[in-house]
Parts: structure tokens; sequence; C-alpha cells
């Protein structure tokens, strides 16, 4: 009897594709996608592209750019040239990296400031009005800023050794003179806590330092910190992917109308298809911005997520995104022949759609061709378009690349829809 | 409305292929104002795609639709058509009443007229204390209520039902032809496809069998027995023991496996009958039970449309 079930349950296998996509087709995929991403992360291959702004001008501050730009793990743009040519343009002021970090372009940007190379000391304390290097940070990246400011201490060292052992015999001198047995055991305790990471020494604060150059990280997008950028991500992320899932079950309810016959009864009437795919589309875009409004009205009563000051934003990008979703699920209805078809097909690609469009895991985390590649999907778009919105405070008029692709989309998938639907009408 | 002078409903020369098989050949029928009409046919024979045909929802491939008068193109709205189609297409979790408005507005009735017309769709299909019911808690004669009532709401001239009875009891089908009777006396023309034979020749006035996509005979179940399988009737004697080795059974009639029953076939049923037992007599058999009957639409069906499987 079991080998009979067994038998029964091969051949249903074989014969049912879906299923067959489902079970081994689906896990190979999303294995290939996140070890696309993940991969390259650990490869440590991608470099981190960095503007600084050298306001300092001394030989201190050319060598630490110098030193910088000699690091595997960064590409450095001290020039407006926009092929980051060193020898193009002019150099970088604060407000262009201000900028290109508000524009999403880049990440983490470097300020030396004026006074930064004649107040300079490796060591000893420092004073309080030592001007401090700043690391202009989008911190919806927790990982680029830090990876700059740990490269940017390593090389304060390591591009002056010459400096470096200067000002250790002044030290030496300062503290230790003719090292007596007592000024040796002080000198070695100090130098044990050094080691240990224990700095008690005068006049060290955290953001000046006994060792290394004085830094401090400066949220560019929000000064005054909040964690909109996680909880708009997550709202949006997640309310895309749902979005897709809900559209196409609603857009299922064609097939369900063609199997029960209602669909043959709706087109016998006035509407014809034209009227019954407009009206499928209309009940979908607003089921989904509903679902959306939901989703970030959640998110604003128990996340604080900014969603009264961001209205206009929202309300643009909601809507684009649920018209372009409902025709999504129209155009998938329209062209699986079964409610299984659907389930099977709908969820390989939106889960697919998901992870490489960042709403799994953020665009910015991963590689540049992973980026580029997620640019296909529907999802890559409309994340954009909300992050724009709530982390970059970017004006409504900075969301045309996202709205033109999003309408583009839109048109593509009712176009779509109409023509797989023709198999419904009189042939 | 049609006058009397105009059928409502004509078809000519319908034709339409699906790839090599060739569904409708060439078919023609005319419904009388207030008919009820019979499209019968073996599984295949072209019922369905006729009815979609003139519903609009097959497009010929050549032919003729004339709806009161004037001929259709393929593409031309049938307002005065209602289609009920062969599965209950009914939204399972819209209540009765929810249905037939929808359905209503989507067939053009007006705003003003949605909920006279509704109500007269429940009290008609008896469904008015159910009226606020999702349909999924419906029996299936509920629904097939229902599923008629929802094509009747812009008052149509011509009814096309494919297969309503099929699936429910009885009881439900006596109360469907009712419906339908009822609708008659209002004067509208309906033509139906059924696998019921006995239905159809108790309930409709004219049956129109379809084979192959050509139409094989028209008429009233009286026409076609006459012109397809003769007047005569059938006479079956039941014999109080089996037939005894002797004698031969009488010339024209069938001894049946038991030996039990004889059967012929008469025309004048007078004199050939008292033919028949007095032979019966002679061979000294005792005679159990006589009955007699004359020739049903089923003996037309299989007499015009064979034996053999069609699917």
């Amino acid at each position: 009897m079991i080998g009979t079930l067994l038998h029964i349950g091969w051949i249903n296998l074989r014969r049912d594709r879906v299923a067959q996509a489902m079970t081994f087709a689906l896990p190979i995929m999303f294995f290939s996608i996140f070890a696309t991403i993940f991969g390259h992360q650990a490869n440590a291959t991608q470099k981190i592209h960095v503007p600084v702004v050298d306001e300092d001008r001394s030989e201190y501050s050319g060598r630490l750019i110098k030193a910088l730009a000699a690091e595997g793990a960064l590409d450095v743009q001290t020039m407006t040239s926009p092929d980051h040519s060193q020898r193009q343009g002019t150099p970088l002021t604060r407000a262009d990296a201000e900028g290109l970090i508000k524009a999403g372009t880049d990440a983490v940007a470097v300020v030396l400031p004026k006074g930064l190379g004649e107040a300079h000391r490796f060591f000893g304390p420092t004073a309080a009005s030592r001007p401090t290097v700043q690391i202009l940070a989008d911190v919806s990246d927790p990982i680029a800023p830090q990876i700059v400011l740990g490269l940017l201490q390593k090389v304060s060292f390591t591009a002056m050794p010459d400096t470096m052992a200067r000002e250790g015999i002044e030290m030496f001198e300062q503290y230790g003179g003719p090292l007596t047995p007592a000024q040796r055991d002080s000198t070695q305790r100090w130098l044990t806590d050094l080691a240990q990471g224990r700095n008690d020494a005068p006049n060290t604060a955290s953001a000046s330092p006994a060792f290394g150059l004085p830094t401090e990280i400066v949220n560019v997008l929000h000064p005054n910190g909040g964690s909109a950028a996680t909880i708009s991500f997550y709202a949006a992320g997640t309310g895309v992917m749902f979005l897709l899932f809900s559209c196409a079950s609603g857009g299922g309810a064609l097939l369900d109308e063609e199997e029960s016959g209602t669909l043959g009864r709706l087109l016998s009437g006035r509407a014809g298809m034209e009227g019954v795919l407009a009206g499928k589309w209309i009940y979908l875009m607003l089921l989904g911005m509903a679902q959306l409004t939901v989703m970030f009205v959640w998110g604003a009563l128990v996340f604080q997520l900014p969603l009264a000051s961001h209205l206009p934003g929202f309300v643009v990008m909601t809507v684009l995104t649920a018209a372009a979703a409902a025709g999504f699920g129209l155009v998938l209805a329209t062209l699986c022949r079964s409610r299984q078809q659907l389930a099977g097909i709908s969820t390989i690609l939106i889960l697919a759609m998901s992870a490489v469009g960042g709403s799994m895991f953020p665009r910015f985390l991963m590689s540049e061709t992973m980026q580029k590649i997620g640019l296909i999907t529907f999802n890559a778009w409309a994340l954009d378009g909300y992050l724009k919105v709530f982390w970059r405070e970017a004006p409504l008029t900075a969301l045309w690349p996202q709205a033109a692709v999003l309408l583009g989309l839109t048109a593509v998938f009712l176009g779509a829809a109409r023509l797989f639907a023709r198999r419904w009408e009189a042939l | 409305m049609a006058t009397p002078a105009v059928p409502p409903l004509v078809v000519r020369n319908a034709e339409k292929r699906f790839g090599a098989v060739r569904a409708l050949a060439g078919a023609s029928f005319e419904l009388r104002r207030g008919e009820l009409l019979g499209l019968l046919g073996p599984n295949g024979a072209g019922k369905t795609t006729m009815i979609k045909g003139i519903a609009g929802r097959t497009r010929l491939d050549g032919g003729d639709v004339v709806l009161l008068g004037r001929s259709l193109g393929p593409t031309d709205p049938r307002p005065d058509i209602g289609v009920v189609p062969q599965e209950l297409a009914v939204y399972k979790r819209l209540t009765a009443r929810e249905n037939l408005t929808a359905f209503g507005r989507l067939a053009g009735v007006p705003a003003s007229a949605i909920r006279s017309r509704v109500d007269w769709a429940l009290q008609w299909s008896d469904l008015e204390e159910r009226a606020n019911e999702p349909t999924e808690r419906f029996s299936g004669g509920m629904k097939r209520r229902l599923n008629i009532a929802c094509s009747l709401l812009h008052a149509p001239s011509v009814v096309l039902l494919d297969e309503p009875t099929v699936g429910v009891d009885p009881q439900s089908r006596a109360r469907i032809y009712e419906m339908l009777a009822a609708l008659q006396r209002t004067g509208v023309s309906i033509v139906l496809t059924t696998h019921h034979l006995e239905e159809a020749e108790q309930r409709c006035e004219r049956i129109v069998i379809i084979d192959r996509g050509t139409i094989v005979a028209s008429g009233t179940v009286a026409e076609l027995v006459r012109a397809s399988v003769g007047a005569s009737k059938r006479v079956t004697v039941a014999l109080a023991a089996p037939w005894p080795d002797g004698p031969a059974v009488p010339a024209g009639a069938e001894l049946d496996e038991s030996r039990r029953t004889i059967s012929a076939s008469v025309t004048d049923v007078g004199s050939e009958l008292t033919t028949l037992l007095g032979r019966l007599a002679a061979a000294g058999v005792r005679i159990a039970d006589v009955k007699l009957a004359g020739a049903t639409l089923h003996d037309v069906f299989i007499a015009l449309t064979g034996r053999e499987l069609r699917e």
C-alpha cells in the first residue's frame, strides 16, 4: 500500500511543474541570490567610495589623504569631478560632501578641518579646542562609517612614522626623564593600561583620545538622531512585498470567476473586458493603498515613524506603488491558467523580486552589481522612493525617477494583462 | 418585445471551428415568441457553442444570428438576451440580494429600478426568505434558481439556459420549470439545453436535436416521433411462466433471455394487439401483464444520434 501511495505521489509531482519549481527551483534560486549578496560581502573586494574634504590644506592633511587613497578598501574622491579623477574639477567642499550624502550617492564622507595639521600631536594630552575630523554619514548604512573611521585612525599612525617616532621620544622625555625604578614602574603601568584599552590619562575624552585623530561621526540626514531609516526601510520593504502577494492573490479572483462562470456573466454585461480589468485594477489599487497605509500608520503609532510630517511623499509613493502592484497582480492572473499555478508562480516571483529588490535585505548593503541588478525589480524602485521620502527628506520633485518607472511599469503591466486576457474573450 | 410576425430569435447556418473540430456546421433553427424550445444533443454536439454563439461569447465563423428582426454582428451588444450559464455563476460570499443587485447593475438596470427588479427576482425564484444569506449556505437547487434569476434582471425577451437543472433534485427541477413557465406567460422566449429527455418531452413545446454541429431534427415530440421512429407502439407481454420449448414465438415478436417477456411493435393497435394475444393463448401460455407504450423522445434521440459514445 505504501508503495502504491509513493507511486501516486511521484506521478503527481512529475506532472505538477509548479510543485517541482517550489520544491527544487525556489530553494536553489534563493540560495543563489543570498550567496551572491553575502558572498560579495565576505570577499571584502567592494571598495567604499569616500569623498574627502580637505579644509586644512596642510602637509599633514595631504599625507592623510594620500594614505587613505592607498587603502585597498577605500575609493577616495577629493575633487568634484564625477569620474572621481583627482585631477579634474574643483576641490570638494563640505557642502559638496553633504550633498552627496543627502542624495544617497555616498554613505560616508570625511572632512579634515582647518588647523588639523597645526594642532596635531600623536601622543599626550590634547587641547579641548583641537580640530575634530568629521565623518559625515548616512547612518542608514551602519557599516561604511565605521570602516572609514577605523581606517582613518590607522592611517593617522601609519602615514607618518617619522613624526610618530619623534613625538614618542618627546613623550618619553616628558614623562620618564632619567628612569628611576619608580618611574619605570609608573611608565610600565601606563603602557599596560594602554595595551589593555584602559585610558584614564588626564585630559582625554571619548571625542579626543590620547592616541590618534580626534574624530566624530556626524549624522548628516538626521542631526537629531532617530531610527526613522530602519523603521521606514522595514515598513516599506515588508509593505511592498506583502502588497505584491495581496495583489497577486486578489488578481486571482479572475481565475475563480472564470471557473465559476461569473467572468462569463460579467463579460456578457455592458462592461466588456476593458471594463472588467479596469474594475479589478482599481479595486486592487485601493486595497494596496489601504494595506500600505495600515502598515505605515502602525509604524507611526508604535515605532514613531514620522508619517505625518512626510504625508505628501507618502501619498505619492503609495498611489504609484499600489497602482503598479495592482497591474502586476492582473498580469499574473491573466497569465496563469489556475489558482494553483498562480500561487506557485507568484510566490517564486515575489520572493525573488523581494530578495533582489531590497525588501528582505537593504540594497545599499549589497554589492554594486547586485544593486544594479535589483533595479530590474519593482521593489527596488518603490523602496528607493519611500527611503527618499522618509530618510533623505527629499522634495516631491526628487521622486520623478521612481514615479516615471512605476508609472511605466503600470502601463506595461496593464497592457500585458489586456493582451493575456484575450483568451477569455469571444474567440 | 417582438411582434408575433417576427420570431424573437433566428439562427441561420451557424458555423464554428475549434482547430480541426467543427463545432457548428451550418446549424439553423428558429425560436417562436413565448416558446420553450429544447436544444438537445449528445455531449460535444455543439449545444453550448450554439448558446455562446447566440450570446456573443463565442465569435461565429459564419452564419447569422437575428434577434428581434435585427441581424447581430459579433461584437454587438445583446441587451435583449439573458444567458444562464451551466456553471453556478454567483458570488458565494455575497447574499442572494447582493448578487442580484450586482448583476442587475452590470446588465444595465437603472438605479431607480434595481430594487424593484431584485425584489421581483427574489419572489420569482422563491428566495425571499433567504435573500440576505450568503449563497455559500444555499442548497444546489437554491443556487440554480438564483443563477437563473441573475440573468433576468434586465427583463430580456430571449433567455438562453445551458443545462439549468443539472445536479438538482426532482423537486427543484420541477420548481425551475414552474419558474420558466411563469416567464413564458409574460411573453419571454426560452431556449434550454438539457440531457433530461423526459423533462424536455414534458416541458418543451418544440425540440431541436443537434448532432455533430448540424440540426438533425426539429419540431414537436409527436412530429419528431413520426419523422424518425414512426408512429408504431411497443407491446410488452409478461408471461406467468417461462415460454415452453415446443411452440414457436409468434412472427414479429421477440422473446427475452429470461423467456418470460415477449415484445413486439404494433402500428394498428386494435387488430395487431388482438392477433398477438390470440397467438399467445394458442401457444398455451398464461399472460401475467400487458403494457403498451408509444415511442418516446429517448427513442427519437437514439434513433437520430445513435448509441455510440461521443467522448
